[in-house]
């Protein structure tokens, strides 16, 4: 239940981080707050869209996704279920390949470090460590031993 | 478990107001800029040129980003004149800010323009507000397009966002429009060759005449 528990705050301060930078891409807020600069420039290059898409777009459904699940899995019929743990897992690695993707464009294609990604970067990881750990946990069995029958 | 939903709850309502004050604190970049100055200062600049300084004509218009007749002028006139009087070193052309009150965001426009001037991008954000005049027919808020334009005009945005943010030119535009006002100016753009009010057509062929009868009256 504790991992969920984190998963869903994480997930939440994720959620507003990238709605600021969404907000931001379609005009509302003005000046980014980056201190560096850097948010512009990677705000401002042809990698700020995937597919057409405002990045930000991505994080906001993606962290929406994560902390409806993880809240949905904190209630009392789901505590017992393991597929909402594995589901959890599954989102956070994809939310943590996109993350690397885009920190890998950021270093080493655009040559700007944007904060507010960093941030993001940041919780997905806290995200997924958290996720990965309660899936293997779910995956090897019930931690706790089986009830002892005497002969 | 209720103590959760009680902390996800403190945690969400924190971000909200952290995500509001930082969205305010981002428009409140350009407020200066935005309104008219509390004082204003003389402080020696008469506008963007563009053209020869030896050129035997000045032309001085008076503009407002935000008038559709001038984004008219911009974006139909200009290239011709551009070709056939300022290329060929008859015409030196000067820009002066003559934001119109009726006009929400003129000064800012103007101050936006300023910003990349101060880049040495002034004539590229000039073209740039009036070729994309349509954030002049919203009625929103167009810092954000005017920082796309700034952008797109070669400016750099961190030096631009500052130069917003303080509102260093509002006074000096203020100077631009009291310095029209003085010189009769009653609509935009409103031109001035060599001095004189130009009355005649607002079109390239007319500006040419004017411009040669011009020259040919100093020889």
């Amino acid at each position: 239940m504790r991992h969920r528990q984190a998963i869903a705050l994480l997930a939440l301060v994720g959620f507003f981080v990238a709605l600021y930078l969404w907000l931001h891409q379609i005009g509302v807020g003005g000046e980014l707050k980056c201190g560096t600069g850097g948010c512009d420039t990677v705000q401002a290059s042809r990698w700020a869209r995937f597919l057409g898409i405002p990045v930000a777009t991505y994080g906001l459904v993606g962290y929406a996704a994560i902390l409806i699940v993880a809240l949905a899995a904190l209630r009392p019929a789901a505590l017992a279920r393991r597929e909402p743990t594995l589901m959890l897992a599954a989102l956070a690695t994809g939310g943590l390949l996109f993350t690397l993707y885009l920190t890998y464009l950021e270093l080493f294609v655009i040559h700007a470090i944007c904060r507010w990604c960093v941030a993001s970067a940041v919780i997905i990881t806290s995200i997924w460590i958290v996720a990965a750990f309660a899936a293997i946990a779910v995956l090897r069995g019930p931690s706790s031993p089986a009830p002892r029958t005497d002969p | 478990m209720n103590r959760f939903y009680v902390v996800l709850g403190a945690l969400a309502v924190a971000l909200a107001l952290t995500l509001f004050f930082l969205l305010r604190e981002g428009n409140e970049g350009s407020a200066a800029a935005a309104a008219p100055p509390p004082a204003v200062v003389d402080d020696g600049f008469r506008g963007y040129t563009l053209g020869s300084e030896k050129a035997p004509v000045e032309v001085t218009e008076y503009g407002d980003f935000e008038c559709p007749a001038c984004a008219g002028f911009a974006t139909l006139q200009m290239p011709t004149i551009k070709e056939q009087l300022i290329t060929t070193g008859k015409v030196r052309w000067r820009y002066r800010d003559y934001p119109l009150p009726m006009h929400a965001y003129s000064r800012l426009a103007a101050h936006a323009a300023q910003c990349a001037g101060e880049q040495g991008k002034f004539w590229e954000m000039h073209d740039q507000l009036f070729y994309n005049h349509s954030w002049a027919q919203t009625g929103k808020d167009p810092s954000y397009l005017f920082r796309d334009f700034a952008r797109a005009a070669g400016a750099d945005l961190s030096r631009y966002d500052a130069c917003m943010k303080s509102g260093r030119y509002a006074a000096r535009i203020e100077f631009s429009r009291q310095e029209g006002e003085q010189r009769l100016v009653d609509g935009t753009p409103t031109f001035y060759i060599n001095g004189v009010k130009y009355i005649g057509r607002n079109n390239s062929d007319a500006f040419k005449a004017a411009v040669d009868s011009a020259i040919a009256r100093r020889k």
